[in-house]
């Protein structure tokens, strides 16, 4: 028998707030994180908006010298690991590190800190390139940074599989408690790359809303009038414990997850397969991991992109894995308000996914003003709903076609 | 030595303990002449090549891969950059 794992920490650095209460609050209060970024302008790219990090202080997860040796990808996962220890109130000794793990990944990287050192390159020679590039900007170290800070000497590795990325570190992570690797993982996703070349790339592909006149609105998942994603940035990380260890210490526990499933789309470098069929494949693993009816399932956390394509298709797919369920099954699209957190919206959503189930409560939709009959789901648009739930799904889908969904269940 | 190649030398000196300690986030008075860079200042081979760095670009001078390897103490910084100086 598998060995059962639970949701007992949850850390949270996103364009909505610092830590897993100012977030919460600001989901139920249906702000948006989306604000004018002149550096976009500047550059002449034609989205000029992200949903940015505020508040941060980097200063409080390690000293400046360190600080100075992490791209900010790793400041933010840093800064969630940390957050999400405190929220577990686990503290590890010697023998308990050797069982703890991290599975941290990003999507791209440190960019920032690539882009600066490619300028030093440029413009003053090789000789002045810094030492800290490598160790500062590849996908790993926050995976490591983060190892070193909380002595994690278990399994450490980066996934990277671009928007669904946190999702994975999250499903991987668990099969190491599982199959008993592991009694402890942090895992979760950081991003941090609002660089005017990688949002320049974005909006080459026509990926982004240009809605550069009302950034709160632009992210609009499953309205009519959407036209692309709003970029963002931040960390989320939860803390995933063997049941009977988080049981026996007393520890909260948020919820249990209990399927996971991962499937690739094999069709198109960014378009998702007609109908979502990658997608539906990968809803269905992760309730065959779990023995889970689709019947079941209560809510589903999107991965309502808002971009044309992929909410008409997850639509599709919700309505192929839950047939006569659907319009039972209360949906919601968190990214309306973090915008799209890239490498780390998978964790992100999986810990409000946790927080839903540990409250009951469902954060709204926002924007959400002309639904398009192309996506005709139960959508919570009007506010926070109470629901009775026993099993959330959420969805995660990044480019390549990849995709990895995460079914929870109350505890 | 005149008195006043003397004045500029400490001068040196000091600048470049002003450098080391920014650089490290330490107090002056932590950075003695002395001082290893990795025992006593705790600096790793990363950081001490940031440093190189860092003296490099204020003195305007440059080290060669020999002096990087047996510069350990803060005098061997010093000692390096009145050298370049120098000459």
């Amino acid at each position: 028998m598998k060995r059962r794992v639970a949701i007992t920490g949850i850390g949270l650095v996103t364009p909505l707030g610092v830590g897993l209460e100012a977030t919460w609050r600001a989901l139920l209060e249906g702000r948006s994180g989306a604000v004018s970024v002149p550096a976009l302008a500047e550059a002449g790219v034609a989205t000029t908006f992200a949903a940015r990090v505020r508040g941060f202080d980097e200063s409080r997860f390690a000293s400046k010298r360190e600080l100075r040796t992490m791209d900010p990808f790793i400041h933010f996962a840093l800064g969630a690991a940390v957050l999400a220890n405190e929220d577990a109130g686990l503290e590890l000794d010697e023998a308990g590190g050797l069982r703890a793990g991290a599975y941290l990944g990003t999507g791209f990287g440190g960019l920032l800190t690539i882009e600066a050192q490619h300028e030093v390159l440029l413009e003053r020679g090789a000789r002045r390139v810094s030492p800290y590039l490598i160790p500062a900007s590849i996908a790993n170290l926050a995976a490591g940074q983060v190892s070193i800070r909380l002595g994690l000497k278990g399994p450490n590795l980066s996934p990277v599989s671009a928007c669904a990325t946190g999702a994975h570190a999250v499903g991987e992570a668990a099969r190491c408690i599982q199959y008993g690797d592991a009694d402890v993982m942090f895992a979760g996703g950081s991003e941090a790359s609002l660089t005017p070349l990688c949002v320049a790339g974005f909006s080459a592909m026509k990926a982004l809303s240009r809605r550069n006149d009302d950034p709160a609105g632009a992210s609009r998942p499953f309205d009519r009038g959407r036209d692309g994603f709003v970029m963002g940035e931040g960390a989320g990380v939860v803390v995933l414990e063997e049941m009977a260890r988080a049981k026996a210490r007393g520890a909260r526990i948020y919820c249990e997850l209990v399927g996971y499933g991962r499937t690739a789309d094999a069709h198109h470098i960014t378009a998702p397969a007609p109908g979502g069929e990658g997608a539906a494949r990968c809803m269905r693993a992760a309730l065959d991991d779990a023995r889970v009816d689709s019947e079941q399932v209560g809510h589903v956390n999107a991965h309502g992109t808002s971009t044309r394509f992929n909410d008409a298709f997850e639509t599709q797919a919700m309505h192929s894995v839950f047939g006569r369920h659907s319009a039972a099954v209360m949906v919601t699209a968190n990214k309306s308000m973090f915008g799209h957190l890239l490498g780390a919206a998978g964790s992100v959503e999986a810990a409000i996914s946790a927080q839903t189930l540990a409250t009951g409560i469902i954060p709204p939709t926002i924007n959400l003003e002309d639904p398009d009959p192309d996506c005709d789901l139960t959508i919570v648009k009007e506010g926070p709903q109470e629901e009775h739930l026993e099993y959330v799904l959420s969805n995660s889908f990044g480019f390549g076609g990849t995709n990895a969904c995460l079914l929870f269940r109350r505890v | 030595m005149s008195k006043h190649e003397i004045a500029s030398e400490d001068k040196i000196a000091a600048r470049v303990i002003e450098t080391i300690a920014a650089q490290l986030e330490l107090s002056r008075k932590e950075v003695q002449p002395e001082a290893t860079f990795t025992e006593d200042l705790k600096a790793d081979s990363l950081a001490v090549m940031e440093l190189l760095l860092a003296l490099e670009d204020t003195f305007d001078v440059q080290a060669s891969d020999e002096e990087i390897d047996q510069m350990r103490t803060v005098q061997d910084a010093v000692q390096f950059v009145e050298r370049q100086l120098a000459s």
